[in-house]
């Protein structure tokens, strides 16, 4: 395939959408976790607070979050630095909205995963642990959390796997990621199926690449599949 | 038995489920170095109240007293008693040995974790010093050469007796076994009684809900019956096993050979 001198700008392209990615599972993660721990709590408020999450978010487009955050967030912090005497036009950038965009959607859905796992431990985990004297924090973080890790993976990955492919809606707001590059290269060339092609065969490289690690994951996270040593 | 120090207290122990009352009010005495077992068919409440002792079931009513300490309790939303300081519930919690039915090992964890994780995290032994315990035990139990392998590899015999190991590492004060051997195979239940019965040798303090009553009947020191959430009988095995008072009690025991 003869990218005509593009090759370059993919590859950047593509190192967006895999940092735009990875950083948007971090923090997804994390809200998925404080999401799940909310809605088993014993406090009704923060149960509200993540069905309203939950349900608000899974029910809008992605890319209307992407619009809102990137265009809504640069006026709402000008706004505020309007307080403080600062003018100024200020705009975040598209990789921030991006990150945020992508992680709370992706902290919305996982929410789901992390709490259908965490249900599915044995009531007799918590207490055996509890039995002994452990803290419930402790009890949460050392025995049921690893135990929840192993059952939300396959979940997990495939979730990822959406995000990764989501990540494309951050071009429209301007973020050079492969899809923009893609589609730049194309605009100059008048050559969209070799550009568009590529992008392609690059995401499907990304998702097979998740899709290892996920098995791999797994495979990790199941210390007894690996057999006895004595 | 007099002059031995009280390990373990119940007093008046209620717990009621909505309208269903499964224990009417049951109170129970452990000298140190007693083996009690409690008696009784399915749905009298002794597993309820084995796991009420330690709070993992929360009583309506009641008092607990652990080596003279008594337990405190406060009265929540639901009715039901929960612990006041939970320093307090934990602290004595580590003094109180649970064995499950289901074991409830921990699968992630390798045999010697699953040992050493209260004794690093509750009793802040080191490391080193609580797999050296660790091990002694699971020479005791005779599984220390599985000490790196997970519990998904072990037979529910050998799971229960590291489950026993991981009790002792506590060094607690008392020893609550809830149905012990019910889950396990018939071949596997000699070994877990074998352990019991060496651990009732040697002087510690035992509750133990149990249908095997031939072995009840050789190690307790104290059998106590019980008869929908109460009492029915309560003495020495060669009282309740031989001449029972109660009808109910010579017909579980004509039953139950």
């Amino acid at each position: 395939m003869d990218l005509l001198g593009f090759g370059d700008l993919l590859l950047q392209g593509t190192w967006v959408t895999i940092k735009l990615a990875l950083a948007s599972l971090a923090f997804g993660l994390l809200f998925g976790l404080l999401g799940a721990a909310a809605k088993l709590s014993g406090f009704w408020p923060l149960r509200a607070l993540a069905t309203l999450y939950t349900t608000l978010i899974r029910g809008i487009p992605e890319l209307l979050l992407v619009l809102t955050i990137y265009f809504g967030g640069s006026m709402m912090l000008m706004a505020v630095a309007e307080q403080f005497g600062y003018t100024d036009y200020i705009e975040i950038s598209a990789f921030a909205a991006g990150v945020a965009a992508l992680s709370i959607a992706f902290g919305a859905y996982s929410t789901e995963v992390f709490r259908g796992a965490i249900q599915a431990i044995p009531k007799g985990q918590w207490e055996s642990a509890q039995a002994l004297g452990m803290t419930p924090l402790k009890t949460f973080f050392r025995i049921i959390l690893p135990q929840v890790w192993r059952l939300a993976l396959p979940g997990l990955g495939n979730l990822f796997q959406v995000l990764l492919k989501d990540t494309a809606l951050v071009s429209v707001v301007g973020l050079n990621d492969l899809m923009r590059q893609a589609y730049v290269a194309t605009g100059s060339t008048k050559q969209p199926f070799t550009f568009y092609m590529a992008a392609a065969l690059i995401y499907l490289g990304l998702t097979v690449l998740a899709t290892l690690t996920t098995t791999w994951l797994e495979r990790a996270a199941d210390p007894a599949s690996r057999g006895a040593r004595a | 038995m007099t002059e031995n120090k009280t390990a373990l207290e119940l007093i008046d122990i209620h717990k009621s489920y909505g309208s269903l009352e499964v224990l009417k009010g049951v109170s129970l005495k452990a000298s140190d170095g007693e083996v009690i077992s409690i008696l009784g068919s399915s749905g009298s409440g002794k597993s309820t109240l084995l796991r009420c002792i330690n709070l993992l079931e929360q009583p309506s009513q009641g008092r607990i007293l652990v080596a003279g300490e008594e337990l405190a309790l406060s009265r929540n939303k639901q009715g039901d008693l929960q612990a006041s300081n939970r320093r307090q519930l934990e602290r004595m919690r580590a003094r109180i040995g649970f064995v499950f039915q289901s074991f409830n090992l921990w699968p992630h964890k390798s045999i010697i974790e699953n040992i050493i994780e209260a004794p690093t995290q509750v009793l802040k032994q080191s490391k080193d010093e609580a797999i050296a315990r660790g091990e002694k035990l699971l020479d005791r139990v005779g599984l220390l050469d599985k000490r790196n392998v997970y519990p998904a590899n072990l037979s529910g015999g050998q799971q229960q007796r590291v489950a026993i190991a991981r009790a002792l590492a506590m060094e607690p004060q008392v020893l609550l076994f809830d149905e012990p051997t019910s889950a396990l195979d018939p071949e596997l239940v000699n070994e877990v009684l074998a352990v019991m019965r060496s651990l009732a040798e040697e002087g510690r303090t035992m509750l133990i809900v149990t249908h095997e009553m031939r072995f009840a009947r050789e190690v307790s020191s104290q059998v106590v019956f019980l008869h929908q959430g109460q009492i029915e009988e309560a003495g020495p095995p060669e009282q309740v096993f031989d001449r029972p008072s109660s009808q109910r009690v010579r017909d579980f025991m004509a039953s139950h050979g």
